[in-house]
């Protein structure tokens, strides 16, 4: 075995982590870029759905803190492009990727947020989906990746609070309230518990990846993890997950779940998704509008510097 | 960290921000952004890496201008420290009755 390579495999074993300029196998570095590059537009398109409430919010401080939530997500998606291009791949390359739809984002974004309780079933599950995701991550191998996970991490539970809190408040309103909270309830559980992608069975990349600790717990351990802390929530909130099999199992010390409609979430991967189109759309949409902004902004740091060093030139 | 990335010229120039967290500390790395200019640059990190107080002074540094010693290098690089044992205070022994040294 080459030098290199076994260098990189003890570090790996030791956890030690690999920075941008040390040796890294060609598929590490791939996997990487894939993986830190769809976290990232899953970010910065997550922030669509959330949006859509803004200037709906019910209360200045539903507002303001709505507001908060959806610009740390454009920070999330800010440092992890800017982890991603420590590894060779530029922004633009990433954002037209995004744009043309070569690269994915989570499934999740792609229903719509039909009322404010969606607000609230995004940040309790969503973000706690997310959240289970995100914490093993911050000692993931890759050094700028394990950082900005930990920025993120850090900043992550303020927006789960805030989603139950939402819950709760409608929970403990009125009776049309409350139906209002069970019924995002009923919309969002089965798409969270697809945010942690296809079963352990078939999903073939995830030995090597949590061999690289570039992944450090199997798609289905995350999923009963989530399941287990969120079911005990619902309770709290008194409202009921839209699963009849849902019971606890004595023997495993797990609750046991139902089928998940795997044929959904291929369908919504693949683009036949509620939203697909107009959150690509959207995207596409701000990106060129931004063009000429870009655009202007290099041209004026560019004659600024222009004048700049004219000015020092004849001082000289 | 900047020569395999801004490919395409239309894209802002990369930056590196560090932040001091409070008075009397050192300026820390703590990632990195585009912006157009300096000015941008720094209006941009206060958005990005500060959103919850945590810094009081920032430095951004173009990405091109940092330049890194070379991890295949650190063997050679920080050997000659390892044998020098006696830049170190516990390398001297002095009797017990010795205070304050
Ligand atoms: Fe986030
Ligand atoms: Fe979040």
């Amino acid at each position: 075995m080459d030098a290199f390579k076994q260098h990189f495999d003890e570090k790996i074993d030791k956890e030690l982590t690999i920075e941008p300029k040390d040796w890294m196998p060609d598929e590490y570095r791939k996997t990487l870029i894939r993986q830190i590059s769809q976290h990232a537009h899953s970010e910065i398109v997550g922030m669509l759905p959330e949006g859509n409430w803004i200037t709906r919010a019910p209360s200045l401080r539903r507002k303001a803190v709505l507001l908060a939530k959806v610009q740390d997500e454009a920070g999330h998606g800010l440092y992890l492009y800017s982890a991603a291009e420590t590894l060779g791949i530029s922004r633009d390359e990433m954002l037209d990727q995004l744009h043309t739809g070569k690269a994915k984002y989570s499934s999740i974004f792609n229903y719509p947020t039909i009322t404010w309780a969606d607000m609230g079933a995004i940040g309790w599950l969503v973000d706690g989906a997310a959240i289970m995701n995100q914490v093993p991550l911050c000692r993931t191998s890759y050094g700028p990746y394990a950082r900005a996970m930990v920025r993120v991490c850090k900043e992550e539970s303020f927006h789960q609070r805030q989603g139950f809190e939402i819950m709760l408040t409608l929970s403990n309103g009125s009776a049309i309230q409350k139906k209002m909270a069970q019924d995002a309830l009923n919309r969002w559980w089965w798409p969270s518990l697809m945010m942690f992608g296809p079963p352990d069975a078939e999903s073939p990349h995830t030995e090597q990846s949590v061999r690289w600790r570039i992944k450090r717990f199997t798609n289905d351990e995350l999923r009963q993890k989530f399941v287990d802390v969120t079911v005990e929530q619902a309770k709290v909130l008194g409202l009921t997950i839209p699963d009849p099999e849902l019971k606890w199992n004595e023997e495993r010390g797990h609750y046991d779940m139902g089928p998940i409609n795997w044929d959904e979430f291929w369908n919504v991967v693949k683009g036949n998704g509620p939203c697909n189109k107009q959150r690509l759309d959207t995207r596409r949409q701000a990106w060129e509008d931004g063009a000429w902004v870009r655009d202007a902004a290099m041209a004026y740091a560019n004659k600024k510097a222009a004048r700049s060093n004219k000015k020092t030139a004849e001082a000289a | 960290m900047s020569e395999l990335s801004n490919k395409e010229k239309a894209e802002w120039p990369l930056w590196e921000v560090f932040i001091r967290s409070k008075a009397g500390l050192d300026h820390k790395h703590v990632g990195s952004l585009h912006a157009a200019d300096a000015d941008m640059a720094i209006e941009n990190a206060r958005d990005v890496y500060t959103r919850r107080m945590e810094g009081i002074s920032l430095w951004v540094v173009e990405s091109k201008y940092v330049h890194a010693s070379n991890p295949d290098d650190a063997g050679s690089l920080y050997d000659p420290a390892n044998d020098k044992i006696y830049r170190h205070p516990t390398f001297y022994n002095l009797p017990d009755e010795v205070k304050y040294m």
